[in-house]
């Protein structure tokens, strides 16, 4: 019953510490102020300052990345990038993490991860048309390394952040073109959740999160504040409040279907005209949103935090200013007009209401109870925040290069039972299970849905589509930090290539331990510096995404992993080439650049492959070797031969080499292939499974084989018939002797099933 | 206006709170229930005979309603709103 | 000309999947309804959409059919007029008491999004009067709550009365375990009111009206409606 009276706390060293400033820092804020700071000014500090939202370890190291071109209108340092996509529309994207939430709880972690990724789109006008996710988790399956115990936490976190994307993105009504999921040792008591969105807008009706227009009111929308997830607050709890409820959830929870309310009246509140800027209220909400889009627009915002709307009671300062409550939009109106917004919100029945001002000096002042409790600099907090160039180490993997002298490889003989292994193998098996769980088809245009090699999306109006891709293979990038960041630049390309999208552009998020630890900040450094090469070689500048440090527990940090989103336009969407096979009596051929490499060089890198984690059972060497200039014609090429309909499918190999990649092209409609693959005198595993990049296996009518050939060849590439589809078997020979053969059938059950029996088996 | 009343008097009063449980009718498969039962079972919690599983609302009611009205406007709307007849029933406790 | 209204629920989220098809698809005008509003706007056909109507909190579509909006499609219901319920619109009306029965959680207690097939089991509506009596629909599912449970009284008045429009079937029409997605009583993927104008379906025509998509059979079914509305 009793009101909260505030009573300052002394800030203290501890205290300091709490909010993870470091001493350096807090002199930083002393020398900024001129004074010491409120305690509430000290909570905006320390949540604008944090590497999430600074970005203070990793700035130095992203200014390498290539950002521009001609069709980016909107590069780094918005809500999300904007390219142009011809025809007068645009499309924002951009990819972002949500680990930590998801490993706390990986239901609602997972959810919040998607509204808010969302909300980056549609804040910047665009409707929401697709999204994909990225995920990583520990084992599934019982090994010598994870036990039952560790077995059965990564199911129900699998089940968890599976069911939240789903719960989240259903009921919002966007659809869900799958992405990617892999498992490994490393994120056991990691999970990364990462999660994508891509939004349509017209070029003209883009909007900024800008403020702009001194004494423009400044309104709050959406969901009431409560104490969600409000950072590192067990502190001062005590100290600067009274009163008895003190349970402050860390835990933000989601509600799609406030954020679908949201979505319908923002797009209809802009376009009354009366709205200047806007922007998300998402990590540090309405600090964050307040002190950004004053200094974006080189003017102040001034706030009363008394008509801030509230779901809980005796909310004060620090907690208001604080909280992550989710659903929740600050915009700037134009004077006179605020009640053209408000009655769009009126219908749909949101809370709109006006709680500050747009103000001459560029500050963030912050009022309670008329009080003055938080004035500071904006750009202190945004431009000017401490940047580290944090000491670097070379990352050197702590494993063999060389294959082991207890591995053993067959060299001849039947595969068909190894092939069988990897199909149903966690990385490379059906993700069915997961994405059945998905809406994939609301919007009415996913043109291909979860389960192929890039998602496709028509666009209404048109007769245009996009394709997009996310990509990464942690193990890869773990063994060569900066060759596994340009493998998954180009495999994200090269997917977005296969279904006839030509990439333009990406994102990315990048998932790294403790940047205070050299070899992390190596790796890190090493992936910036492969992404940069491989975006540049292949035309897709970075325009926005999201860094994700201290992805650590125990003192054991994950995988580099640099997911990569790569999105694609595709100028006539009837000419979009599927992956799979479509019916017996079609050439195969396999697209690739000129190999080269004996056997022993190609045994160091075939450590890096799916058939040495879950056959051989172990790790060693490299990851495949990669040719960004050679890729770049291939995918040229590729584009090519689609536009002039010489091609029937086109699936890229990746995890499970090329005999995985076959089988899967036989799947979808049961359709057999046979094949003879030429060992050259090398162990047949290698010709077979091992994961040689920039490879597309093709299938045509036999009448356009030798001109394929012949314009593969004219840009320096090979295009070798290999085999031809037939029906309901698989067949590869190597150098004239059966390696693999198997029905189609009892193939596709291995693999179809294999995902749901680790989980519920 | 009772309320006003009552506040007028010194008296603090009291919002009643009801309980209402909804669940699927016993004729009616309730899958979830059935779910919970077989991994208690798997967990070794052996003792458990079945599970079904529910809704529960709490209900705050206006300020000085009394019981007898408090009843009726809880019971009517556990049974237009709370619960479809279909597949499922109600119980409904009022706390004082 | 038919024109068909197709309402707005908060959390409607095929509302705008369903005015393409009828207009671009089947070709015919269509306008939005909004659920505040008991205004049909002279419609010839309602169609309730697909989607979370108040979130599907409490039950799905129990908050949406107290909705003014749908006081008039009673009405209009009542007077003969063409209803088409999808998914979460079918859900509507069940809660509505236009149609009898319920959907519950599905037997899988997953959402699940897939292509599946439906065998046309009566010709004798005006949404299937163009179809034949057998012929299997491809047209997908996207839902959590699809499991139709009605009592045996009801279902047994259903089956007499042929009022099982749409079954769950096999590729070839056969009637299979593995062909019901959701567990639904007796394979029902869609049903029909008494006076056979009012139909509810899970599985969405508004996603399979064009083939790019994956089918083109739903379709059929505002194209029935369009030539039920001709014959009348």
């Amino acid at each position: 019953m009793s009101t909260a009276t505030r009573i300052e706390p002394t800030i203290t060293p501890e205290i300091i510490a709490e909010h993870g400033l470091t001493p350096g820092e807090y002199r930083k804020i002393l020398d900024t102020l001129g004074r010491t700071p409120t305690i509430t000014e000290l909570g905006i500090y320390s949540v604008m300052w944090s590497e999430h939202c600074s970005y203070k370890s990793s700035k130095v190291h992203l200014k390498r990345l290539p950002t521009r071109s001609k069709l980016v209108l909107q590069g780094p340092g918005e809500n999300a990038g904007i390219i142009d996509i011809g025809d007068g529309w645009a499309c924002a994207f951009k990819i972002e993490s949500h680990n930590h939430p998801s490993f706390i709880e990986p239901f609602q972690g997972a959810a919040t991860g998607v509204g808010g990724i969302l909300r980056d789109i549609f804040t910047m006008g665009a409707r929401p048309l697709a999204v994909m996710d990225s995920l990583r988790f520990g084992p599934i399956t019982k090994s010598k390394d994870s036990g039952q115990a560790t077995v059965h936490r990564n199911h129900s976190i699998v089940e968890g952040v599976v069911s939240g994307i789903a719960g989240y993105g259903n009921c919002f009504g966007v659809p869900n073109l799958g992405g990617e999921t892999k498992f490994e040792d490393s994120y056991s008591q990691n999970p990364l959740v990462n999660a994508f969105a891509l939004g349509l807008m017209r070029k003209e009706d883009i909007f900024y999160a800008k403020a702009a227009g001194v004494g423009n009111p400044v309104i709050y929308v959406g969901a009431k504040t409560g104490r969600d997830g409000i950072h590192g607050a067990t502190m001062a709890s005590e100290e600067f409040k009274e009163g008895s409820e003190q349970k402050r959830p860390n835990v933000q929870v989601g509600d799609p279907f406030l954020e679908k309310l949201l979505l319908e009246a923002c797009l209809e509140a802009m376009q009354t005209g009366a709205i200047v800027g806007i922007q998300d209220m998402g990590a540090a909400g309405l600090t964050c949103s307040t002190c950004e889009m004053g200094a974006r627009g080189g003017v102040g915002i001034r706030i009363e935090l008394d008509r801030v709307p509230q779901r809980e009671t005796g909310m004060n300062a620090y907690e208001i200013m604080l909280s992550e409550s989710q659903e929740r939009m600050l915009l700037v109106a134009e004077k006179g007009r605020e009640h053209e917004v408000f009655r769009v919100f009126e219908k749909w029945g949101l809370d709109a209401v006006t709680v500050g001002v747009v103000i001459a000096e560029p500050r963030l002042r912050v009022f309670e109870h008329g009080q003055l409790v938080a004035d500071i600099p904006n750009t202190s907090l945004t431009d000017d925040a401490p940047l580290y160039h944090r000491p670097l180490a070379a990352w050197t993997p702590p494993v063999p290069r060389e294959m082991p002298a207890t591995v053993t490889l067959k060299r001849r003989g039947d595969f068909t039972a190894e092939l069988k292994q990897l199909l149903a193998s966690p990385n490379i098996c059906s993700k069915r299970w997961i994405f059945e769980q998905y809406e994939s088809m609301v919007q009415t245009n996913t043109v291909e849905g979860p389960g192929a090699d890039a998602g496709v999306m028509r666009i209404k109006g048109t007769r245009r589509g996009l394709a997009m891709s996310l990509d990464c293979n942690g193990r890869w990038c773990y063994l060569d930090p900066k060759l596994g960041a340009m493998h998954a630049v180009a495999e994200a390309a090269r997917n977005v290539v296969c279904a006839g999208g030509r990439p333009v552009a990406a994102t990315n998020c990048l998932n790294f331990g403790n940047p205070e630890k050299p070899p992390i900040m190596g790796q890190f450094s090493a992936t910036v510096d492969g992404l940069a090469e491989a975006c540049t070689a292949l035309g897709t500048p970075i325009t926005g995404g999201n860094v994700s440090l201290y992805n650590e527990t125990l003192g054991e940090g994950i995988y580099p992993t640099p997911v990569v989103g790569v999105v694609g336009i595709i100028d006539d969407i009837d000419k979009v080439t599927r992956f799979h096979f479509a019916a017996p009596g079609r050439d195969i051929l396999v697209l690739r650049t000129a190999c080269s490499g004996d056997e022993a060089e190609r045994l160091v890198r075939f450590g890096s492959s799916e058939y040495a984690k879950e056959v051989l059972g172990t790790l060693w060497g490299l990851p495949p070797a990669l040719d960004l200039a050679a890729e770049a014609d291939l995918q040229k090429t590729l584009l090519g031969l689609i536009s002039q309909g010489l091609i029937e499918s086109a699936h890229d190999c990746s995890e499970g080499g090329l005999a995985v990649a076959l089988a899967e092209g036989c799947f979808v409609k049961g359709v057999g292939a046979r094949v003879e693959v030429k060992s050259h005198g090398m162990a047949a595993e290698l010709g077979l499974f091992a994961e040689t990049a920039s490879r597309v296996i093709l299938s045509c009518d036999p009448k356009n084989t030798t001109r394929i050939q012949e314009l593969a060849v004219q840009s320096g590439l090979r295009a070798d018939r290999f085999g031809a589809t037939i029906q309901e078997r698989l067949e590869i020979l190597v150098d004239g002797a059966t390696a693999v053969s198997a029905a189609v059938s009892e193939l596709k059950a291995a693999w179809a099933g294999a995902l749901e029996n680790a989980l519920h088996g | 206006m009772t309320s006003k009343h009552l506040e007028v008097n010194g008296y603090n009063p009291i919002n009643m709170k009801a309980h209402v449980f909804v669940s699927l009718k016993k004729t009616v498969l309730d899958p979830q229930g059935k779910t919970i039962h077989s991994a208690l079972k798997k967990m070794g919690y052996q003792d458990i005979a079945d599970v079904r599983q529910g809704k529960f609302f709490e209900v705050t009611l206006r300020e000085g309603l009394d019981k007898t009205a408090a009843n009726a406007e809880v019971e009517r709307i556990a049974r237009e709103v709370l619960t479809n007849p279909v597949i499922e029933e109600f119980q409904y406790r009022i706390q004082d | 000309m038919m024109r068909f209204g197709v309402i707005i629920f908060p959390g409607s989220n095929c509302d705008q999947d369903c005015h393409y098809a009828i207009e671009s698809r089947a070709g015919q005008p269509a306008v939005m309804l909004w659920h505040e509003s008991e205004d049909l706007q002279g419609c010839d056909a309602v169609v309730v959409p697909g989607g979370f109507a108040y979130g599907d909190y409490l039950r799905t579509g129990a908050i949406a059919k107290f909705a003014p909006i749908m006081q008039s499609v009673k009405r209009f219901a009542q007077t003969g007029g063409m209803v088409l319920g999808i998914c979460n619109g079918f859900q509507i009306l069940c809660e509505a008491g236009l149609l009898p029965g319920a959907l519950m959680r599905n037997a899988g207690l997953k959402y699940v999004c897939k292509q599946v097939y439906i065998r046309t089991e009566t010709t004798d509506t005006p949404f299937t009067h163009s179809l034949h009596r057998g012929e299997v629909l491809q047209v997908p599912i996207g839902h959590m709550d699809g499991n139709y449970f009605c009592d045996e009284p009801t279902l047994a008045s259903l089956q007499k009365e042929e009022r099982v429009v749409f079954r769950y079937s096999s590729p070839g029409g056969e009637r299979t375990p593995e062909a019901n997605p959701n567990g639904s009583l007796d394979d029902i993927a869609g049903i029909c009111s008494p006076g056979r104008n009012v139909l509810g379906l899970m599985p969405h025509p508004d996603r399979s009206s064009e083939s790019m998509l994956g089918s083109a059979d739903g379709l059929k079914i505002f194209q029935a409606m369009v030539g039920a509305l001709v014959r009348k």
